[in-house]
């Protein structure tokens, strides 16, 4: 790419949306960075979208509106969208375009990257093996997040996600040890309350001091969401696998973000495919989801929780789709559980923590955690089965096993998958806590623990068959 | 070559060059002045639209583009197994080589080691004659695979010259060839276009079942050997691990494994497991006979398209030389994806679901590249080979009816259906028993090398579960208490086969893998149970004794309790169902 920067056009030739069209440019590259001065003296930015002898077409980050044909001049400046970082930038809150909002200037020390970043070759990444624990009984026993993992939470409008992911960054702690934390959050397209709540939740606890905040509010201009993530997951990257920081990166909310992505390639007139949708949302996300991980030339991890608010709860949307396809499982809040009043409302059934296979048992956390966390998503699916059949013959009419069945449903999201807001369970209680749950059911009801860790584990409990 | 051309346009990875007038259809090009590599999908005029394998930020109107006079070619030789590949067949170390952990653009190089040096023997003497696939000599590629050197397709006459035994590097010639056009000259090294299937001279019927050790497939629905397989499922149903387990244990000679487009860390996974992992039939690491091929999905989205061509032209290769192939494509969904948004940005017209017009045909393409094979030497003899593709279909919101699972149900014969419901309940392998289904006919098989009853048992079975999924709905709505004694047996025996049979743990030391002798036994062994606990019933015992007899625990155990090498233990099991009622 060309070094020389300051090529200027004076006028546009066409403004729609977020695009401007400059004609008669030349040696204009495919994504080159632009800086756009409008007549009243104030600077946008944008990239080229699409390049050919004859005009080339930019994307303007905070949109086109207001922009007069004349009057205005383009500048290209040679280079790819960069963004300085450091360590220096922790304790910093950011706009999504990674400018201050905390009226102090920019670090001068930093690395400029470009903000999309590269691949991670394969063979260059470490497996992901050590276990966080967060102090929630259901994730840290049945949907165990690990370092370097992207475990999304899947939410609804009105469900506590945001309380959810401030208590995760709060209490997550990776068992016997303590380095380097950081916290990288990024808003896109949130309420200015959210960010608030963030915010002090983050003073509150004395964590921005290591924790970064892009913020992208609802006011602000879609075509920043673009980008916002991709300036927090940059700097995540330097801090992970320049300065051996382990990153927790929290994106909310990436229906947002996706919202964003729909309106801008609607403007460009692309060919749309499920729900107007681009038909590379998957792809795009990709981008985003997988600057993760650990890799082999550094000792730190970046955790990605994405929150991501489902249309009309419908986990088959697109974007929770897409998502889950890329992550490596998630994390499933449910309107009814919250009804009933539990917090955290997860329920387990749909969630799923894809690595946690190989994080868990033995010298890891403990040997009977693998088959009883089977064993409680196997027990606990059956419990809705048999919801459903004493919704039809009544509780009475149930066997034995079924009634005990639905005494260890209830007593299982009221004790185990509830907790308190600011409770913080050890691995060894929440395992504790469910193998006394598992003690409300039938011992030949348990088919998925092994009869050694029966015996030591399993005790009936006293006061089966007294409820109702 | 001529190289006026020049860029036009950039629209994101495709791209338009002008003065293109030489280039042909499918040809490689050198784009720009990093030389990214591209392909010429479409020419019009003197404009040549080109998909480029790698990020074209910071590519400019004016800059070459430059033909490689070959379309898109995979290189073949030894050393493809053990290799790691990015979508266009360069190697990943070398990747990392030039670029380190994160990967850059516009390195150049050949998938096979064109320095190191093979042990070459020769198999055949001057004045023999050979025919297209003819093995002149061999190599020990790796601990599991002697690599056979051929004669390249569509080349016969009588070898003139043939090189002693000795170490060799691929572009040596080792062997020479006198035909009617005059003397050709063999190297271990041939390249092929990814596009164009290799010659198949004869196919043979699939017949011959691939053995995965998973029992819902082997013993329900087989793979055959040389089969087109697909394994649809919704995140979170298993698809993967399905996959891993199939590469894992699946009785071939050689595996391809392509991850296309989807998750760096299980990529990773699989790089870190199959060094060490034991093939149960050889016993060295499954990595001796495998090659991968990891296009992660934010790597670049034509080099994805292109990644399921690669692996598929390199399984050929090994075929050809007599050897039971599979590739696993994880996941084909995410080919078709490329496929669209290439599409997208050419402006075509689209069909279903923003996908082109042309989906079908090209999934059609891509299994139709399967078979059971025979090939011919020149005096006579034979030897067969066979590619088997599986792959794994990723349906928006687990919805079957969504292009790409409806065409792709049109090309395979083998359908194992995952299942979302199973999967929350943790029951792995979640194919569906009612949905999945194989066509494939590999009873003549099973009838000369298993000593119980296959078809027998399978039929049974599935009777069975066919009864069980009717008394299901009525369970669901009055409780099973309310059935009669003999369709409550029925219930917990189908049970026994859902739970104690159908479920498998692919992390279970035990039972990851199961021989076809314990699948059988073991489904015997519930099938006796059915019958006794039938008989019972009928000769008046009460069902509640039956099903909370203690034989029922141990049936619920024996996948885990008994090992693979003490069937005998299932005999004795026999006994004490029979004793028990």
């Amino acid at each position: 790419m060309s070094t020389e920067s300051g090529r200027i056009y004076r006028d546009l030739q066409r403004a729609s949306g977020p695009l401007v069209v400059v004609e008669r440019v030349t040696d204009v590259a495919y994504g080159e960075l632009v800086e756009i001065l409008c007549g009243d003296g104030t600077m946008r930015r944008g990239t080229v979208l699409d390049i050919s002898t004859k005009r080339a077409v930019i994307q303007v980050f905070e949109g086109a509106q207001g922009l007069s044909l004349r009057n205005t001049s383009v500048r290209f400046l040679g280079k790819a969208i960069e963004f300085s970082v450091s360590p220096a930038l922790l304790g910093r809150v950011l706009t999504g375009g990674g400018r201050p909002l905390d009226d102090m200037p920019l670090p001068f020390e930093g690395e400029t990257r470009s903000i999309y970043g590269s691949a991670i070759n394969p063979i260059d990444r470490d497996y992901p093996m050590d276990v966080i624990e967060t102090g929630m009984s259901v994730i840290d026993t049945m949907n165990t997040l690990v370092r370097g993992q992207k475990l999304p939470i899947f939410s609804g409008n009105g469900l506590p996600h945001n309380e959810l992911a401030a208590q995760i960054a709060r209490q997550a702690r990776i068992r016997g040890t303590d380095e380097n934390f950081a916290v990288v959050f990024a808003a896109m397209g949130v309420k200015n309350d959210d960010a608030t709540y963030f915010r002090n939740e983050l003073e509150r606890t004395g964590a921005l001091a290591n924790a970064t905040m892009f913020l992208n509010l609802a006011s602000d201009p879609p075509e920043e969401r673009l980008v916002t993530p991709r300036f927090a997951l940059t700097l995540a990257e330097n801090l992970a696998f320049d300065h051996d920081y382990h990153v927790l990166v929290i994106l909310t909310d990436m229906t947002n973000y996706c919202e964003a992505l729909r309106e801008m390639t609607s403007a460009r007139g692309e060919v749309p495919s499920r729900k107007g949708y681009p038909g590379y949302l998957y792809s795009d996300l990709a981008e985003i989801y997988e600057r993760c991980g650990r890799v082999k030339t550094a000792k730190g991890s970046i955790t990605q929780i994405p929150i991501l608010t489902m249309p009309n709860d419908d986990i088959t949307h697109p974007i929770p789709d897409l998502t889950g396809y890329i992550t490596e499982g998630q994390i499933v809040l449910d309107r009814e559980m919250h009804q009933k009043g539990v917090y955290p409302p997860i329920n387990p059934l749909p969630s799923l923590s894809r690595i946690m296979k190989d994080a868990i048992g033995g010298e890891r956390t403990r040997e009977d955690h693998p088959n009883l966390a089977n064993q409680l998503y196997s027990s606990y699916a059956s419990v809705g089965n048999i919801r459903s059949l004493a919704a039809i013959v009544g509780a009475e009419e149930l066997t034995d096993s079924d009634q005990r069945h639905l005494t260890f449903g209830d007593a299982f999201e009221a004790r185990f998958v509830g907790q308190g807001r600011d409770e913080r369970r050890s691995i060894e209680t929440s395992l504790a806590t469910a193998w006394e749950l598992l003690g409300l059911l039938p011992r030949d009801a348990l088919h998925r623990v092994d009869p050694e860790q029966l015996d030591t584990y399993y005790e009936a409990s006293s006061d089966v068959g007294e409820e109702e | 070559m001529e190289s006026q051309s020049v860029i036009l346009r950039v629209n994101g990875p495709v791209i338009f060059a002008d003065h293109m007038g030489f280039a042909g259809l499918g040809e490689q090009v050198d784009v720009g002045n990093e030389k990214l590599t591209g392909e010429i999908i479409s020419l019009a005029n003197d404009v040549a639209t080109i998909q480029v394998y790698e990020d074209t930020t910071g590519l400019k109107p004016g800059e070459p583009v430059v033909g490689r006079g070959e379309p898109l070619s995979v290189w073949l030789g030894p050393g493809i197994l053990r290799s790691i590949y990015d979508g266009i067949q360069r190697p990943l170390s070398k990747l990392h080589d030039f670029s380190g952990t994160f990967l850059k653009r516009g390195l150049s190089t050949p998938g096979i080691d064109i320095e190191k040096r093979w042990a070459f023997t020769p198999r055949r003497s001057v004045g023999d004659a050979v025919v297209a696939l003819s093995i002149v000599g061999d190599v020990p590629e790796t601990e599991l695979i002697t690599h056979r050197v051929m004669v390249p397709p569509r080349l016969s006459g009588t070898l003139s010259w043939i090189a002693e035994a000795g170490d060799y590097t691929v572009t040596d010639i080792i062997a020479k060839v006198a035909t009617d056009k005059g003397e050709r000259e063999i190297t271990m090294l041939q390249k092929w276009p990814i596009r164009e299937p290799r010659p198949i001279a004869k196919r043979l019927p699939p017949r011959v079942p691939m053995i995965t050790g998973q029992r819902v497939i082997d013993f329900l629905f087989p793979a055959a050997r040389g089969g087109a397989c697909a394994i649809p499922g919704g995140f979170g149903t298993g698809k993967t691990v399905t996959q891993h387990q199939l590469a894992k244990w699946s009785d071939v000679d050689v595996i391809v494994y392509i991850g296309c487009g989807e998750r760096g860390n299980e990529m990773t996974q699989v790089l870190e497991e199959f060094p060490v992992l034991i093939d149960p039939h050889s016993g060295k690491p499954i990595m001796e006979r495998t090659s991968l091929i990891a296009n992660t999905s934010n790597m670049p989205v034509t080099a994805r398209e292109a990644s399921i061509y690669t692996g598929i032209t390199m399984a050929e290769f090994y075929r050809d030389m007599g050897y039971h192939v599979a590739v696993m494509a994880d996941s084909t969904s995410r080919w078709a994806e490329a496929l669209r948004e290439i599409s997208g940005r050419l402006e075509q017209m689209p069909a279903e679901e923003g996908y082109p017009a042309y989906l079908a045909s090209r999934i059609g393409d891509v299994y139709e590249r399967a078979g059971r094979t025979e090939i011919a030497e020149a005096d006579g003899s034979t030897r067969e080979g066979s590619l088997t593709i599986i792959g794994a279909v990723s349906p928006p919101g687990g919805d079957f009816s969504e292009p790409v699972v409806t065409h792709t149900k049109r090309f395979v014969r083998t359908f194992w259906g995952l299942d979302r419901e199973l999967a929350s309940a943790r029951h792995f392998p979640s194919i569906h028993w009612n949905t999945s289904y194989s066509e494939y006919d590999v009873s003549a098989w099973y009838v000369e090398h298993a000593e119980l009853p296959w078809t027998e048992l399978r039929d049974r079975t599935r009777a069975l579960l066919k009864e069980d999924e009717r008394l299901q709905n009525i369970v669901k709505l009055i409780g099973a208490d309310a059935l009669p004694d003999r369709q409550r047996i029925v219930i917990e025996s189908s049970r026994l086969v859902k739970e104690a049979f159908l479920q498998q743990s692919a992390f279970s030391e035990v039972d990851s893998y199961c021989p076809i002798e314990k699948q059988l036994a073991m489904i015997d062994t519930i099938l006796t149970f059915h019958e006794c606990a039938l008989k019972a019933s009928s000769d008046g015992k009460p069902v509640h004794q039956i099903l909370s007899a203690p034989i029922v625990e141990e049936i619920h155990r024996m996948k885990e309790s008994i090992r693979s090498d003490e069937l005998d233990r299932f005999n004795e099991m026999k006994r004490k169902i029979e004793a028990s009622f």
